[in-house]
């Protein structure tokens, strides 16, 4: 068992990078910027920052998803994760195209579970912060559930401050950390 | 009753340096003017350096003493134990009100007889004594119920130097939920786990701890049997568990749940049946604490926008607002007399230890400290002393202080990050 927890090595990991490979049909992997919608619906492309509303239509049957490996907490990347302002909830715009791709691989799949986890800055208590995390994560998961994930796919859970992604006192370190990070059961 | 000398003395010495063995160190401060202290020499137990080489019984006695607040030590040279005759007019002239000496002898069955004397300097009379056979693993209970009896009889008040607090320890990705002596010392793990523990809590028999634990990738509400390291999952529902507080009796447990969405407060029975609904908003509800009289409970909700504590009966009815300084109050804290709240505020980016005297309609909230990363504030069974976390030198540390704020002490030296402290009950 390892002593020390890394945030981006989780044996689920694993298994999603697996899956996507399957599904897309084709098995290479494009370091794209711009995903492009398959017709086997698969995990998220790498759909945050100004790329907008991510995937786009019009495909047809050779469409490859993007598994970006650059994005998102942790070395792997494969976690995805969706940031947070401060003190807010409230999913942002340019996470659409993540949660979109979710909510359709569990639609695509009533066996697929979903663990959705909320978490804050270090900034605040211990417990208030436990249940600010925990709104993230149902905000997240509510999200989910309105474009075609069952509830009982998708359980929202809280880290609060207890498991920060960056070390840091500075607004740098807290943005990397009020999150809430989408992991495959 | 003995007579309080000034801290004039005190004042021009500034610091209450100790010399003492590396394994109880700490430092306490002592600050502002007016406050008064009664000055009592402990002299070196005879033969407790030869007989006891690992802990010193008189140390441990003097810095208990001197972090309750309401002592200074005073140097006791000399041989002296508690058969001695001691020459008070040379007390006297050291400024000393109070004396206590004593000894440590081995027994043939290994176990060592503690024997101490009080006495009072200013009348020249012995006040007290004590003699116990103990254990080697129950010599520094030995010392601290020699601390708790010179605190009785000279003040008129309960000691707290026997009980115990328990504390979470985070350090090489590894945490730990410990228990120790009152003063931080002798700790020992109680739980072990590569997740995070959070907001243990004591049952008022002191027999068992609850806590949250992460080791499901959740957090998840545990009861534990000190002694015998016996868990009992006591919440985990669907989403997140966490906040436990017991009820006065023992019966009943307050917890924080997310299971109908949102995080609200529910009640549920020690053996973790019979869930009931105690908060009913849309907001967030959570950190729950027990009046004294088992009547009421204090919360933390942010149903007015921003996290402030409320207090509600358990017979029903709406919750009373009780912060309103800042606008963001949490971890309440009640002292076991029911009339002083301890909890922490937001002051601009700091994070501080206040308290606020609940029996008085307009009472103003009283910050105790300077520092800006205070938490988890909890009071002795006393109610004379509050420990709680805070950062001092970039790192996680446990401190007490007196109700007043002005003698504080600082816990434990180690490297880990101490957090998270919680005051056990009278009674081992």
């Amino acid at each position: 068992m390892n002593a020390t927890h890394t945030l981006s090595i989780r044996g689920g990991l694993f298994a999603v990078a697996a899956a996507a490979a399957l599904l897309a049909g084709c098995s290479s992997v494009k370091l794209d910027d711009v995903p492009v919608e398959s017709r086997t619906a698969t995990t998220a492309g790498g759909a945050t920052g100004g790329t907008g509303s991510g995937s786009t239509s019009g495909a047809g049957q050779s469409g490859v998803t993007t598994v970006d490996l650059t994005k998102g907490a942790g070395s792997t990347g494969l976690t995805r994760v969706i940031y947070f302002d401060f003190d807010s909830y409230a999913v942002k715009d340019e996470y659409r195209g993540t949660i979109d791709s979710y909510a359709k691989a569990l639609a695509a799949d009533r066996k697929k579970r979903l663990m959705v986890e909320g978490h804050t800055d270090e900034r605040g208590g211990r417990e208030y912060n436990l249940a600010l995390g925990q709104k993230r994560a149902e905000a997240v998961a509510k999200s989910l559930a309105l474009l075609g994930a069952t509830d009982a796919q998708v359980e929202a859970v809280s880290y609060g401050k207890e498991r920060p992604a960056v070390q840091g006192n500075d607004e740098a370190a807290w943005a990397k950390n009020r999150r809430a990070e989408l992991n495959y059961k | 009753m003995l007579t309080r000398r000034s801290l004039s003395l005190l004042a021009a010495s500034a610091f209450a340096a100790l010399a003492l063995p590396a394994q109880a160190q700490f430092r306490v401060e002592i600050s502002g003017v007016g406050a008064t202290q009664l000055p009592i020499a402990i002299a070196k137990f005879r033969d407790e350096e030869r007989n006891t080489p690992s802990l010193s019984i008189s140390a441990i006695v003097r810095a208990d003493l001197e972090r309750s607040g309401v002592f200074r030590g005073v140097d006791a040279p000399g041989a002296l134990d508690e058969n001695s005759q001691p020459a008070f007019t040379e007390w006297r002239s050291r400024a000393a009100d109070a004396l206590a000496a004593g000894s440590v002898s081995r027994l043939a069955d290994g176990r060592f007889d503690i024997r101490y004397k009080l006495w009072d300097v200013v009348k020249g009379t012995m006040i007290s004594g004590q003699s116990a056979a103990v254990e080697a693993g129950d010599l520094r209970l030995a010392a601290h119920r020699i601390a708790d009896d010179i605190y009785e009889k000279l003040t008129g008040n309960k000691g707290v130097f026997s009980t115990r607090i328990a504390f979470v320890t985070k350090g090489g990705g590894r945490f730990t939920l410990r228990v120790a002596d009152a003063d931080g010392e002798g700790g020992q793990v109680a739980v072990n786990s590569a997740e995070p523990i959070i907001s243990p809590a004591w049952s008022p028999d002191g027999k068992q701890l609850a806590y949250v634990s992460f080791d499901k990738q959740k957090a998840v509400v545990v009861t534990q049997e000190v002694a015998t390291g016996t868990r009992r999952e006591i919440a985990n529902f669907r989403g997140s568990n966490s906040a436990p507080a017991w009820s006065p009796d023992g019966q009943t447990l307050a917890v924080t749940l997310s299971r109908d969405n949102g995080s609200q407060i529910y009640l549920i029975d020690r053996s973790g049946a019979n869930v009931r609904r105690l908060t009913n908003s849309s907001a967030i509800d959570t950190e729950p604490v027990f009046a004294p009289d088992g009547r009421g409970l204090y919360f933390v909700s942010d149903r007015g926008g921003s996290p402030q504590i409320y207090r509600t009966s358990l017979s029903g009815g709406n919750a009373e607002r009780i912060t309103f300084g800042g606008n963001y109050n949490i971890s309440p804290a009640i002292s076991p007399d029911g009339r002083t709240m301890a909890y922490i505020s937001r002051q601009g980016s700091a994070f501080r230890l206040y308290t606020l005297d609940l029996s008085s309609a307009n009472a103003q909230p009283v910050a105790l400290t300077d520092t800006s990363d205070d938490e988890s504030p909890s009071f002795a069974p006393n109610g004379r002393l509050i420990i709680y976390a805070s950062r001092a030198e970039r790192r996680d540390v446990l401190m007490t202080t007196t109700l007043d704020g002005k003698i504080k002490a600082r816990l434990l030296s180690t490297t880990a990050d101490v957090r998270e402290p919680t005051w056990g009950p009278f009674g081992r």
